[in-house]
């Protein structure tokens, strides 16, 4: 017997999540549908190994909406972020790299690589932090179309344009440098010194199949500075209790405003007749009709697994094929029973208890790039380590600790086959600690236990196609009116009543909770539903 | 975390109250006692010591130096003469003050720069061309100020060079008590009669003993942040970052300033070689600077009328106060804000340093100085006055 809502999601992603709520929020009878027994996707807090609570995919929050944490009232529903504070990154000769939240500090400590880049690393701040309003204009509202002649569409144009007006001539020319250059060069016309300039340029690789000497990577850094102008003051930050604590606020607050979760209840495909959905059909059979659709699975599954070829057209699909989301990286969970001490920075403190980076300088960025463009994964690859056991006493028993560490080059097509993956999981594993240990030696003896997920575990256990942790790449040519494809960057799809509001829609991956609440806001704004 | 400086291991043994501050990334003293009233009237009635080290100091040296510094600064290093000291500030191409500080002629082809901020980036930035070299000193060399009516009996007690024979702007190498090297300059920034001394790092401690030990007749006291922030509103100095803000880091363009709206224009020299920001300076020279930095006299019969209709005596902050207030016009209109101001207790009136627009600025010129009385906003009549506020005729003599 089918039951009759107002929309279906599919997917409890904390995208879908805060969709949901958004919706029930506004009236409607709102379902949401999971295939796993747990809610988050890849917003997830799972208790692997008894007492330890891994974040076993994403692993920070980055970008989370301020105002969707006022709107849907998420505090009162459970979310904290904790601060992280430092930005740590070790190196095997010398005491490494941090940068503190304290302005003096970090100024004395980039000082021992280079002074002029310790007192220009404000300067650069000060630059990227004006350029920042555009990223928050991108990040809040639908993205604007110059290929269309709608006059809403050009409201939109100006108002974006509104933003460039004001910076000058000199900060636009600097945009246009941010959007075409590697964040290697466009660090370069700022500081000399490589071991910054290694540190800083990571952050815009993550989640991409590029190098930091790739075009198009400068732009990600911007990102970093949007806490400045966001009246926030903390955008980067773990979420207590681990990833899993954002969508369980999101959760609670879409139940609070009368959404049903229902998990275990995996969407086979979506009902479609005459390019119209009326619901979803699950693998146990149970079919559920809805006015409508909302996939927060990743563009490649939502189209061409649930949706279906037969029901689109050949330009679309082949659009949707050429979508990049060629997974880059992996991921390995630690249970530790002791501190992970780091030789060059010995002891607890303050510097551990922020982003540990394994970036100590640039070829070494490059080298873990070129073994992934031919098929394998690093060697001796990037990391990214957080210990949130250091900040958040809940996700260890006292005194143990867990490590999160994100993994990148992890190419999904290994020259052996991605499905050959489970059969390299150890060999990468073994790549990722025998690195680390080199920064941390204590390390290998004190794991009590350890998760690799490979980008083919990342597929398998999230459906991220190709095991790529933004449903797609955040590079340029798939950002904007171009997500996740020309003429459809507005949570619309060519099937009626079905909308996207996963991080393969705009404005894009990691745990930020717009594409969510702008597929919401735009399919209820244009009588969607 | 900040870092103690060399003279820490004795400012810390006087520190009862715990009061603390950063600044440049140091640990520097607020106050020693709860109050600063004491340490103020040292400063004013005999002399207090302060340790000054966090300034940022870079030596600048090579055949090029005075031509170097004469192409940043808007001052004309050219006329500066062996063993003098100059106040001035320096622009960016677009004549907008990027800091301001002081430069010593140590010795031929040799000078020292002082800065509220890390600097050496932008000096290194315009070394193109030039023979010089930059070493930035900051962390080598320890400074303390000591100032008011007695320093120079101090001074001439603790060192074996004549203090009467160095003129204001003027420095000397001296011989401290114990053998300890140093260069004594008469400059400060209490608008007082003053010196500051600056020797290595090594001497530090020996210096601050020998010092207070010869001081210590004269009525020579430690004092600290707060005491010299009431004497430098009482002077008129300007301040970097909360007067105005260096044109490296202001967000916006308004935000940036002019030496002629900071009422810097005396220091800038325009007829001569090229220098940064000349062109720009010529310009707003000829316009006029659109906002002037004037000095502030609030109206204490008003203050006090306004309190008392409460029932209240007035209640305004007991030190100096760097939270900005808005400034109108008689009329009511914005025109500008005071940034900085003290209650001084040795003229009993209320101070403020402002920047309001140009036609507002005359000697004389009545504006409105916002207040809140009993948690309500109110305004109270000021009028700019030349500055300094204070002015003893012992500080050029």
């Amino acid at each position: 017997m089918a039951s009759k809502y107002d929309a279906v999601i599919i997917g409890a992603g904390h995208n879908g999540l805060v969709c949901a709520a958004y919706l029930a929020r506004a009236g409607r009878k709102v379902l949401v549908l999971e295939r796993r027994d747990v809610l988050g996707g890849a917003a997830v807090s799972e208790e692997v190994y008894p007492g330890f609570t891994y974040s076993v995919a994403s692993y920070v929050v980055s970008l989370f909406r301020p105002h969707i944490i006022r709107e849907l009232e998420l505090a009162k529903h459970g979310y904290q972020l904790l601060p992280l504070e430092c930005s740590f990154s070790p190196h095997l000769e010398g005491e490494g790299l941090v940068r503190w939240p304290e302005a003096a500090k970090t100024r004395r400590e980039i000082a021992r690589f280079s002074q002029k880049d310790a007192e220009i690393y404000p300067e650069f701040g000060l630059a990227m932090t004006k350029m920042a309003f555009l990223v928050k204009y991108i990040l809040d509202n639908p993205a604007p179309d110059p290929t269309s002649l709608d006059p809403r569409e050009l409201k939109n144009l100006l108002d974006f344009g509104k933003y460039f007006k004001n910076l000058g001539p000199d900060m636009l020319h600097l945009h246009s440098q941010l959007l075409t250059m590697s964040a290697v060069d466009f660090l370069g016309l700022w500081f000399e010194s490589e071991a910054l300039t290694a540190a800083m340029s990571v952050s815009g690789i993550i989640g991409t199949f590029l190098g930091v000497r790739s075009p198009g990577t400068a732009y990600v850094l911007l990102h970093h500075y949007m806490g400045e102008i966001d009246g926030a003051f903390r955008s980067w930050g773990f979420s207590k209790g681990g990833t899993g604590g954002v969508s369980m606020a999101c959760a609670r607050s879409a139940q609070s405003y009368g959404a049903e979760i229902r998990t275990e209840a995996s969407v086979a495909c979506v009902k479609i007749k005459n390019g119209k959905s009326s619901g979803v059909i699950l693998e146990n059979g149970d079919e559920i009709d809805a006015e409508a659709v909302f996939s927060c699975l990743d563009p490649n599954r939502t189209f061409l697994k649930i949706v279906g070829e037969n029901h689109l057209d050949d330009r679309f699909v082949t659009q949707i094929k050429r979508y990049k989301l060629r997974g880059s990286s992996g991921k390995v969970n630690l249970a530790l029973d002791r501190f992970p001490d780091f030789t060059c920075r010995p002891g607890d403190g303050q510097h551990v208890r922020g982003d540990i980076s394994i970036a100590p300088d640039l070829d070494y960025l490059e080298r873990a790039y070129d073994d992934a463009k031919y098929g394998n994964f690093s060697a001796k690859p990037f990391m990214n380590v957080v210990i949130p056991s250091l900040v958040d006493p809940t996700v260890a028993p006292p005194g143990k600790h867990v490590m999160s560490i994100f993994v990148q080059y992890a190419p999904y097509h290994i020259k052996e086959g991605a499905s050959n993956w489970p059969s390299r999981r150890d060999a990468f594993g073994d790549a990722v600690i025998n690195t680390l240990s080199e920064y941390c030696p204590g390390l290998k003896d004190s794991i009590l236990h350890m998760q690799v997920l490979t980008p083919w575990d990342i597929e398998q256990k999230f459906g991220l196609t190709e095991g790529n942790i933004f449903q797609g790449e955040l590079s340029l040519e798939q950002l904007l009116f171009l997500r996740p494809v020309g003429g459809y960057a507005r949570y619309k799809t060519p099937i009626k009543g079905l909308w996207m509001c996963g991080s393969g829609a705009h404005p894009g991956g990691g745990i930020m909770g717009s594409p969510g609440e702008m597929a919401a806001k735009t399919c209820l704004t244009s009588g969607g539903v | 975390m900040p870092i103690p400086t060399p003279l820490h291991p004795r400012t810390s043994k006087l520190c009862t109250s715990m009061r603390w501050k950063e600044w440049s990334g140091y640990f520097a003293v607020c106050s020693y006692d709860i109050g600063h009233e004491r340490e103020y009237h040292s400063f004013r009635h005999a002399a207090g010591m302060i340790d000054v080290t966090p300034l940022f100091k870079y030596d600048i040296r090579g055949k090029d130096a005075c031509s170097f510094l004469c192409r940043i600064m808007a001052r004309n290093i050219a006329k500066l003469k062996h063993k003098q000291v100059t106040y001035l500030c320096w622009c960016d191409d677009e004549g907008k003050v990027v800091d301001d500080g002081t430069v010593s002629h140590l010795d031929e082809n040799y000078y020292r720069v002082t800065s509220a901020d890390p600097s050496l980036h932008w000096f290194l930035r315009h070394t193109r061309g030039f023979d010089v070299t930059i070493e930035d000193v900051s962390d080598k060399l320890t400074a303390v100020a000591v100032q008011g009516p007695n320093a120079r009996k101090v001074l001439n007690a603790v060192s074996d060079a004549n203090m009467d024979a160095l003129k204001f702007f003027h420095l000397t190498h001296a011989r401290l008590d114990g053998g300890i090297e140093a260069i004594i300059s008469r400059t400060g920034y209490t608008g007082d009669l003053g010196y500051e001394i600056w020797v290595d790092n090594a001497d530090a401690l020996n210096m601050w003993d020998a010092v207070m030990d010869a001081g210590r007749v004269h009525g020579l006291e430690a004092a600290a942040l707060d005491a010299m922030d009431v004497t430098r509103v009482e002077a008129g100095f300007i301040m970097n970052g909360v007067d105005y803000f260096s044109s490296l880091h202001s967000l916006i363009d308004s935000r940036k300033a002019s030496p002629y709206e900071l009422s810097l224009g005396w220091t800038v020299q325009l007829k001569r070689d090229p220098f940064i920001g000349q062109a720009a300076l010529r310009k707003e020279k000829k316009a006029g600077p659109k906002r002037l930095f004037v000095g502030l006299e609030v109206d204490w019969v008003e203050l006090e009328r306004l309190f008392a209709k409460h029932g209240l005596p007035p209640e305004i902050p007991a030190g100096a106060w760097r939270s900005p207030v808005p400034v109108y016009d008689m009329g009511g209109a914005f025109i500008g804000q005071a940034t900085s101001g003290a209650w001084s207790p040795l003229l009993k009136k209320n101070l403020a340093l402002a920047t309001i627009g140009a036609r507002h600025g005359q000697i004389g010129n009545r504006v409105k100085f916002e207040i809140t009385v009993e948690y309500e906003r109110k305004t109270v009549s000021a009028a700019v006055v030349s500055k300094p506020f204070y002015d003893p005729e012992w500080k050029k003599a």
